[in-house]
């Protein structure tokens, strides 16, 4: 009795006697959802494109977002580093195309992704061979990126919002609007989802395959360098930031691996149903539902709609 | 065009009504020159210890109907692979409006004008019917990425150009109803028919056609070769073709090459064809 009212009835009583710290974890759950949105986008573009699933997008964000930093460190204006960073990650693009991709085409799908096992470890070595192994401050307001946070009252309580969180929703949203629309409605869009769906034919149109995975290679080495900043700026810059690349997987699962919207709403239901979950029915278990919230979720989606929400329908004619 | 047609000839008849207005009929009245478009020099094509193609020698003229034909594993299939740069012969150039490159790539052959279907329908199966016809229009589209990012200006219009070139191939090739209908849901027939729409998106000089004909029904056959012989007639395209239905190669093209083994056994117009001996071997065997 004690346990039923703990999980069905105490939580939401909290909820309406506490509103301040409802919105506080919606508002928590909105931007860690937001950044998860952005890592799982990184993710959908590449497997649009290529049908691979790239192991490496989680090292290319902290890669990314070391290349800034070790830039400004080697006294580059912060601006310019920025620049640098995103100029380091089109060679990066073009050289896993050449390296990677190109020898592999018409492979199955599984050897591409064992290929981004690869670069995974590769990127893994070469970044703590140039920039060394210990964490790194990232350039917050060096990058004009707003530090603070406002408080308002709410309820008898009040509500802490960071303005770099603010920064990163907007940052955020941005960027998957912009790359939303370009990869829907242009012709390079096009292009891009007839890859994904055959090589050949996409070939004997005239698409060069290298040209566009050389463009998505690099979109998602973009989306990493956000990413990474907006992680970076919350925590350090350090090798262990490749594992949020793991809380992309749900939310691939939720949103559809092919589907640019379903990264976004995949991401939010992730952010806020952990954080939620984790400050009101945390204490039931004894905490901790933060680590696994969003895989069980995955787990149900993968039973009951393996597409996804938005995936592109599975057909199969027989 | 009555309904009673069953045996495969039938698409053939069907063939001669439709041709009967744009003057003549005949394959031998089509308009064409003697002008070479592509011509095949001494093409060998090996993976490994297997040899798919050895020695094969041929031309395609411009604005003619060209078929391939040749019993299962001769080596049809790779000889479009390797004109449109999906192999590279080993041995031997293939020269296409008089330029020979050793190593063309599939979308460099695009650019220069040859268009092709595949024989197990190589559709983007989630797109649209529309979609998939637009993407043939990929090379002829120019705007760069900044003004396709902010879909204004340059973006916009281009986009509307080509899509009324697309509108006009679908009209063609009467296939309005499905135009938004992605083509994974599509019977195999209408497929066909959107990968010939997508490669005609291309404007093609040379137009290579990989079984266009194969798994369909009598109805559908007799569809698709009016079609062909539109396109030939009215766009002046050169076609090249493999199919197994003997009396549509009989009655479309106006010359054939037969490949047995990777080797040409023959080539000339259907009717020498039909009577040579190299081929009635090889397709009915021979005594041993």
């Amino acid at each position: 009795m004690d346990l039923l009212s703990q999980i069905f009835v105490e939580p939401f009583a909290l909820m309406v006697e506490m509103p301040d710290l409802l919105v506080q974890t919606l508002w928590e759950g909105f931007v860690s959802g937001v950044l998860y949105a952005l890592i799982a986008l990184g993710f959908v573009l590449i497997f649009k494109a290529s049908g691979v699933f790239n192991f490496a997008q989680g090292i290319m964000v902290v890669f990314s977002a070391l290349t800034l930093v070790g830039f400004y460190a080697m006294g580059v204006p912060a601006i310019l580093a920025l620049v640098l960073a995103i100029g380091v990650m089109f060679v990066l693009a073009w050289t896993v195309e050449r390296v990677v991709l190109r020898p592999l085409v018409n492979q199955p799908d599984i050897i591409l992704f064992m290929a981004t096992f690869g670069l995974t470890y590769f990127l893994i070595g070469f970044g703590e061979l140039v920039f060394g192994g210990e964490p790194k401050q990232m350039i917050t307001d060096e990058l004009f990126l707003p530090t603070g946070a406002t408080e308002f009252d709410l309820g008898g309580g009040y509500v802490r919002i960071q303005h770099l969180d603010v920064a990163a929703a907007v940052i955020a949203s941005i960027m998957i609007a912009v790359l939303g629309v370009f990869f829907s409605k242009t012709r390079i869009g096009r292009a891009l989802r007839a890859v994904a769906d055959s090589h050949k034919a996409a070939l004997s149109v005239g698409i060069s395959l290298n040209q566009i995975w050389v463009i998505v290679w690099f979109a998602a080495g973009v989306v990493a360098l956000v990413t990474g900043i907006m992680w970076g700026a919350r925590s350090d810059v350090s090798f262990a930031l490749q594992i949020i690349a793991l809380k992309a997987l749900p939310v691939l699962i939720l949103g559809g691996f092919t589907s640019i919207p379903g990264a976004i709403v995949g991401g939010l239901i992730i952010g806020l149903g952990e954080k939620i979950g984790e400050f009101y029915w945390g204490p039931v278990v004894g905490g901790g539902i933060e680590t696994w919230f969003a895989y069980v979720i995955a787990l149900i989606f993968l039973l009951f709609r393996p597409q996804g929400l938005f995936g592109e329908k599975i057909i199969e004619r027989v | 065009m009555s309904a009673d047609h069953a045996h495969s000839f039938a698409a053939a008849d069907a063939l001669e009504e439709t041709a009967a207005p744009a003057g003549g009929g005949a394959p031998a009245a089509r308009a064409r020159s003697d002008e070479v478009l592509l011509s095949v020099e001494n093409v060998s094509l090996g993976f490994g210890g297997v040899k798919a193609l050895t020695d094969v020698s041929f031309d395609i003229r411009k604005g003619e109907i060209r078929a391939i034909i040749g019993p299962n594993g001769a080596g049809k299939t790779s000889m479009l692979n390797c004109i449109n740069g999906f192999y590279h012969p080993t041995e031997g150039r293939i020269t296409f409006k008089g330029q020979t490159r050793p190593k063309m790539r599939p979308h460099e052959a695009a650019a220069g004008g040859i268009a092709r279907t595949f024989q197990n329908v190589a559709l983007f199966k989630g797109m649209s019917t529309l979609d998939n016809i637009m993407t043939g229009r990929s090379l002829k589209m120019r705007t760069n990425v900044f003004w396709q990012l902010v879909r204004f200006g340059p973006a916009t219009r281009e986009e509307v150009e080509h899509r009324r070139k697309v509108e006009d191939i679908i009209d063609f090739l009467q296939i309005q109803h499905i135009r938004k209908t992605p083509v994974g849901k599509l019977p195999y027939g209408l497929q066909k028919r959107v990968e010939l729409g997508r490669a005609l998106a291309m404007e093609p000089e040379l137009l290579l056609l990989d079984e266009p004909m194969a798994g369909m029904n009598l109805e559908e056959k007799e569809d698709m070769s009016r079609f062909i012989l539109d396109v030939n007639q009215e766009f002046g395209t050169t076609i090249a073709l493999i199919e197994h239905d003997m009396g549509v190669v009989m009655d479309l093209s106006d010359r054939v090459v037969v490949l047995e083994y990777g080797r040409k056994i023959a080539d000339g117009t259907p009717d020498e064809v039909k009577a040579n001996q190299a081929v009635i071997d090889a397709y009915l065997g021979v005594p041993h």
